[in-house]
């Protein structure tokens, strides 16, 4: 080969590496610090999506946490035990869940009575974990172990049927380390 | 002074990019439907467009042409575009990682937009300066922000109103822009360049 072509080969691998230098080096300058911030605080929340902390979700109201625009107390699912652990992360003092965005229930799961259910199949959408099993006129049950009782299938159900109850404390529930 | 206004006013709206020289189609269609990522992805484009326009004067005028490599500029130029857009998207995971999220895929595709190679090849092929190739690169990527925004309102409002099913979804999106695009012949004569 004639040494234009390696001459070429040079300088498109020269500027190859250049570019990857600088972008290494943009990426050691650039630490997406507030991102980790906003991962760790969600990965305290109860991920019940339940809205209750007038955030469309877990994640969002994280991020509102993170940039100092929420406070910490906005959990009625996560309860004491969620503003305990969000406290020592974010090295605040702990306090009681306020009570203006609803009352701290303890743990519970969502129950389908199902002698009364008429299968009309409108609280499977508005379940955020798609916890509950059914179809159009059948009747609909709740799997425990996913539901996070967040309460927000009682609304669209037309006749009542839908319940939440305490947990049973069972060792079968995997949801987040609550009690723990 | 005015031969930049004249230059700018050009690249924007006489002959803009994505309706007059039918460049960066993709990003045009594929993120037209939300104005938030429309948004996003108007910012991002103008950014990388700034930006590689610069970097390819530089690589052009300081490397390739002294060395004789003219005929490498395609390959050299990419490589540059394909950095700057890591860059970009390392920017905006780091200070809007909800952007991040909704741009996806088309983050690194701006790499594929061909308006952004488009731009660095014109500038080289009608030799302009360093500042020249700068508000070039910035006005073409404004007007291909004008042009999604425009477009993605339309679209916002498209998908509200009642459109017969054979027009549904693409085909009247890519109807719109036709129009779109007859209503941006409106500019040709302005500045007359």
């Amino acid at each position: 080969m004639s040494a234009e072509v390696w001459l070429a080969c040079a300088v498109a691998a020269a500027l190859a590496a250049t570019c990857g230098f600088a972008l290494g080096w943009a990426a050691s300058r650039l630490p997406p610090a507030t991102d980790r911030l906003v991962d760790r605080i969600d990965a305290l929340l109860p991920q019940t999506q339940c809205g209750q902390c007038l955030y469309p979700g877990c994640r969002p109201y994280a991020a509102a946490i993170a940039s100092g625009e929420a406070d910490i107390d906005r959990c009625p699912p996560g309860g004491e035990a969620t503003v305990r652990a969000l406290a020592v992360l974010l090295d605040r003092e702990p306090k009681p869940v306020d009570p203006a965005h609803g009352p701290d229930k303890g743990l519970v799961v969502a129950w389908i009575d199902e002698q009364r259910c008429i299968g009309c199949a409108r609280c499977l959408p508005a379940c955020p974990v798609d916890a509950i099993v059914g179809a159009h006129r059948y009747a609909h049950t709740v799997i425990a172990e996913q539901c996070t009782g967040c309460e927000r299938c009682l609304a669209p159900c037309p006749v009542d049927c839908i319940e939440v109850r305490p947990v049973p404390q069972l060792a079968t529930l995997k949801r987040w380390p609550r009690a723990a | 002074m005015t031969g930049l206004l004249l230059l700018a006013l050009g690249a924007s709206l006489v002959n803009n990019f994505v309706l007059t020289n039918f460049l960066g189609l993709c990003p045009f269609v594929g993120v037209s439907r939300r104005f938030e990522a429309a948004a996003g992805m108007a910012l991002a484009t103008l950014f990388v467009l700034t930006l590689a326009s610069g970097l390819s004067f530089a690589l052009w005028h300081w490397v390739l042409q002294p060395l004789g490599l003219e005929h490498v500029r395609t390959l050299g130029f990419i490589l540059l575009i394909a950095g700057v857009v890591q860059f970009t998207e390392l920017m905006v995971r780091a200070t809007s990682p909800l952007l991040h999220q909704v741009l996806g895929l088309f983050l690194p595709l701006i790499t594929t937009n061909c308006a952004v190679l488009g731009v660095a090849l014109i500038n080289v092929d009608r030799q302009r300066g360093l500042l020249e190739s700068l508000v070039y690169g910035a006005s073409a990527g404004a007007g291909f922000g004008l042009a999604l925004l425009l477009f993605t309102a339309l679209r916002e409002r498209l998908d509200a109103s009642d459109v017969p099913a054979a027009f549904r979804g693409a085909p009247v999106a890519l109807v719109t822009a036709g129009l779109m695009a007859l209503a941006f012949m409106g500019f040709a004569g302005l500045g007359a360049r």
